[in-house]
């Protein structure tokens, strides 16, 4: 269990939250034109890092929003919440 | 070889206080080269070694472990084993691992304590007692043991079980595979690690890869903790850490890391003689040979290599125990843990050949791989040895998120995780 700062209502318990998995997957600007092999990397490859994940979480149970969250996937500690949109940020080792 | 297992010899060493058993295999140092190195000392690798000396004939096989042989994923799961799958890609694989588990303790000379208790689950719900016959009727024409029982019927089987039309989530019917039912976990470790030894396989603990030596597209080894070790082929059966194996290689996969939370109470007398697996509610049940109830929940949502989990999700779970189970409330709960279950999008595994020229993954079994570790030790020699997969594993190639035919398991696979 742990806590996330929602951006928009501050500190709150994990289970308020729903997970959205890898951020920053941008959708591809030309469906038409992507290979089978583009829509598979697309799609399904993922990162998967064993250290820090930049990844989304909604506040499900609470403003329903949103956001960005900079965790490690072995301590889970988050040191970055930010905004969708925003460019992840570099996290020191 | 190594002395047989038997009625004699417990009787020869017990005259002798038992302080004269061999150890069960050796712990040589790695040579400079191998025909074929696995990497991951859980079940399934040591069964692909296994097999691949027994069936293949290829003995100058390592099987490399970062930490000590089934401290992973094999001995952290529920122990359940069936093959009750809807797909039949999923059923042909699943069921030839049941039949081997069938005779794996007379195989391997080593008591897997293999028990036929039966596997029952539970619907809820109209709508799951109308799948859960759909499903039955696919899994019998696949020749898979299987059928519905009615409320009575679950009455007389699990007389524990709360079968109140009051409860919160009544049960309305529920499926059984009698074939199936649960193995000590790491028991299949240590057996097929005996028998690999046994036929010439080194095994290495407290080994960890670091990285892959690869040219011109074709693995050449790996780099360890304890130095280079050549290989003409190797295998990854690294469960939870495929994705950071692959990354390690310089590609990725449709695969994230997720903990699976399970626990055990304290011992109580036998109570319950089957495996209870109620996909709604969640939770699946049964007691252990030591008399402890071995209870199961579902993944956390969040990527995690955190061997534990939230609370959250144990106090579903519980809920969902003493609602079908009102005789357990009272007992305390003695341990609990997580495995890092490497799950797919479709809830399939993935075997077979990767980017890399002689790199083999074995892995996506994601909640659900103990019950396949002879199977998939199985094709996963014969996919190394022949550089092809067998029929029984060609539909789980990585191709398929390509091609787009998923064989997707998630719900018909009876536990929804």
């Amino acid at each position: 269990m742990f806590l996330i700062s929602c951006p928009f209502c501050g500190p709150r318990e994990e289970s308020e939250f729903s997970y959205g998995h890898e951020g920053h997957i941008a959708r591809p600007a030309d469906p038409d034109s992507l290979s089978d092999a583009e829509w598979a990397d697309y799609l399904f490859m993922r990162k998967n890092p064993k250290g820090w994940h930049y990844e989304r979480w909604n506040h499900a149970r609470g403003c329903r929003r949103w956001f960005n969250v900079a965790r490690h996937t072995v301590t889970h500690e988050i040191r970055a919440v930010y905004k969708m949109g925003d460019p992840p940020p570099a996290i020191e080792p | 070889m190594k002395a047989r297992y038997s009625i004699f010899s417990l009787a020869r060493n017990a005259l002798n206080y038992h302080q004269d058993w061999r150890q069960a295999w050796r712990s040589p140092e790695p040579k400079s080269e191998y025909d074929v190195v696995i990497v991951g000392g859980g079940g399934h690798g040591l069964a692909t070694a296994y097999y691949l000396a027994k069936e293949h004939g290829i003995t100058n096989v390592a099987v490399v472990e970062k930490g000590w042989l089934g401290g992973g994923n094999t001995g952290r799961n529920t122990t359940i084993v069936r093959s009750n799958y809807l797909w039949d890609e999923s059923a042909a694989i699943y069921e030839h691992s049941l039949k081997l588990w069938e005779g794996l303790s007379q195989e391997l000379n080593f008591n897997v304590m293999f028990s036929q208790r039966g596997i029952m689950n539970l619907a809820h719900n109209q709508h799951e007692l109308r799948e859960l016959h759909r499903r039955i009727n696919a899994i019998r024409l696949n020749g898979i043991d299987s059928e519905i029982l009615n409320v009575e019927q679950i009455k007389a089987f699990c007389p524990i079980l709360n079968c109140s039309p009051t409860a919160r989530h009544p049960v309305l019917g529920a499926s059984l595979q009698r074939r199936g039912g649960t193995a000590r976990h790491d028991a299949v470790a240590w057996g097929y690690a005996r028998g690999a030894d046994s036929r010439g396989v080194d095994i290495i603990q407290n080994c960890e890869v670091t990285g892959f030596r690869i040219s011109n597209g074709r693995v050449q080894g790996i780099e360890t903790t304890k130095g280079y070790i050549g290989a003409k082929k190797v295998a990854c059966v690294t469960a939870g850490h495929s994705g950071v194996m692959a990354g390690l290689a310089g590609f990725r996969l449709p695969i994230e890391s997720h903990p699976l939370q399970a626990l055990v109470s304290e011992p109580v007398k036998p109570v319950l003689d089957t495996v209870v697996m109620s996909p709604a509610v969640h939770v699946y049940v049964s007691q252990s040979d030591k008399g402890e109830l071995v209870l199961g929940a579902g993944i956390d949502a969040y990527n995690s290599y955190a061997q534990t989990g939230s609370p959250l999700v144990v106090e579903h779970q519980l809920n969902a125990l003493v609602e079908l189970f009102p005789i357990f409330s009272r007992l305390r709960v003695l341990r609990q843990w997580a495995g890092i279950v490497d799950t797919c999008p479709d809830a399939s595994p993935i075997i077979g050949k990767m980017p890399v020229e002689g790199l083999y993954f074995n892995c996506g079994w994601g909640t659900g791989g103990f019950k396949a570790t002879p199977g998939s030790g199985w094709v996963m020699a014969y996919t190394v040895a022949q550089d092809r997969p067998h029929p029984l594993n060609a539909p789980f190639g990585l191709e398929r998120f390509t091609s787009g035919y998923l064989i997707d398991e998630h719900g018909a696979a009876g536990v929804a995780h």
